[in-house]
């Protein structure tokens, strides 16, 4: 017997798109009559990738088509993938919350999922009282819950409220004591989706703990979902990267996030723009002006970001100063930096680079422009903004302190002096 | 690959067979069962002063109504007894089939939210709903007996208990079963397609009418007796009434139909329910 403990075979799962109406019926009555003669539906032929921004040709999607994998026992598997790429509906797959089109999903002892939190806690019932009844739904014993009920209160630190009905909980608390409940369920095999989105750093730090104990140390299997790519990074030693409805990579956790980044970066948003401008200077030509986008397709914030512009010039002139000046996409002007004095003669064809440091500029789109000062008052030439450019997050080793994206447009990192 | 031999605990499949209706697994959610009665039974009061009280608010305006119009001015015949005790004996017992027709017929688009996220048999919801709606139920018998007592003991009211009140208990469980089996029918029949609902609600007074709620089954015209009799409620009520008051005009086979009519609408309900519970998330 392998250690596999969830196998997932050619799983695909349609949804009908638009309004149930008449059209429905006749649809449905048709594909009845197909399988009560043994054929096929003919509706199941239909169908298009799921794409969210394009129109399709017919009213059924594949949410999900052709997923194979395997998980193995103890495994922390990270789903990442855009929004709509199939990653929820395979997780209500998994949880049983309805039923696939085609394919198998094998599995060995309880599936526990954590699809969003807080699954039937009734607002009006005390703190307590829905332990119990979350508990339940999720499949514990009574005797379990009232075994672990000191631990799971102690774990969710809403021990003040907890006769208290729910409904007067802030959020926080309220995801704290259903994750509490859930971290101890005990399953074979846990599905954990985006409860890092909520709660406060110590929370998250806890949860993340916990779902790290439940699989190293108890063996457990986690499959873990999540936009946030700290996180999986930290915690996932595998991870699917889902791309319209299909598993693009199954594999190495940070190749999977590059992917992941790198696809979603792309579209439109590196501009490498070749100067064909109405300028409103004569002197110079705009020949390129260009990013260096690493070969991954990622630009982050760990890397250093060249960009370079190359101008031809037309005239002689004796000194200027070529200016990059540097925006936020929301137009919020970050610096401005310029060469020292350059002297050009009549046809030279020059290339300035300009080295933005790494760890400068944080997660974000930057847009740039530039232009030209001579005799240090008078600007001769002032571009458009020719270069726009995204910047991510790196994920960083040993970097557990918080598993949200750092704010601010700066991604500078500042000495701390503790005394 | 995988070897066919691996001893899966879970298989999940497109399709099941519509005999396989996982009794089993039902069986062992059961405390389930309790702490959605439990939820049922205690979230409707809280915040409420008078609590189960508000139980005794309807049937007592119900009986008020029914006395006043079907007893002094239309003059129905209520089988020789005290008019409260008749209408209160028709409507706790009819209350109790309605209350749990009507919320089990809705179970997918009420429990929608839990249902979406978590996987439990979801025959749980309207089991718990049969269960919980008893409660109600046991306030309103205990009105009825509390009147029944006070008839005998303070009139000459012509008013007998029976040995057919030993029947009572599975009175209780067939008129449940009715409701769990007709209800889950609808529920079934309700989430992609919402027409039925419409009847839903006029539906259930026309069925008052043709049970012997606010009549006698002694009082129905011979030439439409049939009609009345096939109704698996009738027996249901008129065994109670034989049982608590001394009047009804049922036997022992009428029951047998009443409960083999049951049986089926309820292996029914389960199939169109078991077939729709898998993907109901989809359409609903």
């Amino acid at each position: 017997m392998s250690n596999t403990i969830i196998s997932v075979e050619n799983l695909s799962k349609q949804y009908r798109l638009g309004m149930v109406g008449s059209g429905t019926l006749r649809e449905d009555v048709v594909g009845w009559w197909y399988r009560v003669r043994g054929k096929e539906d003919p509706y199941l032929k239909l169908g298009d990738k799921n794409t969210r921004d394009t129109k399709g040709s017919s009213n059924y999607v594949w949410a999900l088509k052709d997923v194979n994998f395997e998980v193995k026992q103890g495994e922390v598997l990270g789903i990442i993938g855009k929004n709509g790429a199939g990653k929820s509906t395979l997780l209500k797959l998994l949880s049983r919350v309805t039923a696939p089109t085609t394919g198998t999903i094998k599995a060995k002892g309880r599936i526990a999922s954590l699809l969003e939190v807080g699954t039937g806690f009734h607002p009006e019932l005390t703190g307590k009282e829905n332990v119990y009844l979350n508990g339940a739904i999720m499949g514990m014993r009574k005797s379990e819950i009232t075994r672990k009920m000191d631990e799971i209160i102690d774990f969710a630190g809403v021990e003040r409220y907890i006769d208290t009905p729910v409904k007067r909980y802030s959020s926080g608390m309220y995801v704290r004591l259903a994750f509490a409940v859930a971290a101890h369920l005990e399953p074979e095999i846990l599905i954990v989706d985006e409860v890092l989105a909520v709660g406060d750093a110590e929370f998250q730090k806890k949860a993340i703990g916990k779902i790290e104990d439940v699989s190293a140390g108890q063996g457990r299997t986690v499959l873990f979902v999540s936009h946030n790519m700290k996180a999986v990074s930290s915690m996932c030693s595998r991870t699917l990267l889902m791309q319209d409805g299909n598993v693009s990579f199954n594999g190495n956790t940070d190749e999977a996030i590059d992917r992941y980044l790198g696809a979603s970066a792309k579209g439109g948003d590196i501009l490498q723009h070749v100067g064909d401008f109405e300028g409103n200077n004569t002197s110079i030509e705009f020949l390129e002006t260009k990013v260096h986008v690493p070969s991954n397709g990622v630009i982050k914030t760990t890397d250093n970001i060249p960009i370079s512009v190359t101008l031809r010039f037309t005239e002689t002139i004796e000194e200027f100063h070529l200016t990059l000046h540097l925006w936020t996409a929301s137009e919020i002007r970050l610096l401005e930096s310029s060469t020292k004095a350059i002297k050009v003669q009549k046809g030279d064809v020059k290339t300035f680079t300009y080295n933005i440091p790494e760890r400068l500029l944080n997660e974000n789109q930057f847009m740039a422009k530039f232009n030209m000062v001579i005799r240090r008052s008078t600007v001769i030439f002032s571009s458009p903004i020719v270069i726009r450019f995204s910047v991510v997050e790196a994920v960083e080793e040993n970097d557990l302190l918080w598993y949200g994206k750092s704010n601010g447009i700066l991604s500078v990192k500042i000495d701390t002096v503790v005394i | 690959m995988i070897s066919e031999q691996e001893n899966w605990s879970l298989v999940i499949e497109p399709r099941e067979k519509w005999w396989n209706f996982r009794l089993k697994e039902i069986w062992s959610y059961r405390e389930l069962v309790l702490i959605f009665v439990r939820r049922d039974i205690v979230a409707v009061y809280k915040q409420t002063i008078l609590g189960p009280l508000w139980f005794f608010l309807a049937p007592i305006f119900t009986v008020v109504a029914y006395n006043f119009v079907f007893g002094s001015i239309a003059k129905m015949s209520t089988d020789g007894i005290p008019g409260p005790v008749f209408y209160l004996s028709g409507t706790t017992l009819w209350g109790y089939f309605s209350t749990c027709f009507t919320a089990t017929s809705n179970t997918f688009t009420d429990n929608a939210a839990i249902f979406g996220k978590v996987y439990f048999p979801r025959m749980i919801a309207p089991i718990s709903t049969v269960i919980s709606t008893l409660f109600k139920f046991g306030v309103q018998l205990i009105m009825f007996f509390c009147l029944i007592a006070y008839y005998m003991l303070f009139t000459d009211a012509n008013l007998e208990i029976t040995k057919w009140a030993w029947l009572f208990p599975l009175l209780v469980v067939m008129m449940g079963g009715l409701a769990l089996g007709v209800g889950i029918i609808l529920s079934a029949l309700t989430t992609k397609y919402r027409d039925l609902k419409n009847f839903i609600g006029f539906g259930v007074t026309l069925l008052m009418y043709v049970s012997p709620v606010i009549y006698p089954v002694s009082a129905v015209p011979d030439s439409y007796k049939w009609f009345i009799k096939f109704n698996p409620i009738s027996p249901i009520i008129e065994a109670f009434r034989l049982g608590f008051t001394g009047v009804g005009t049922v036997d022992a086979i009428d029951l047998v139909y009443s409960g083999a009519f049951i049986s089926v609408i309820l292996l029914i309900g389960m199939m169109l329910f078991h077939r729709v519970e898998r993907t109901f998330m989809d359409t609903v």
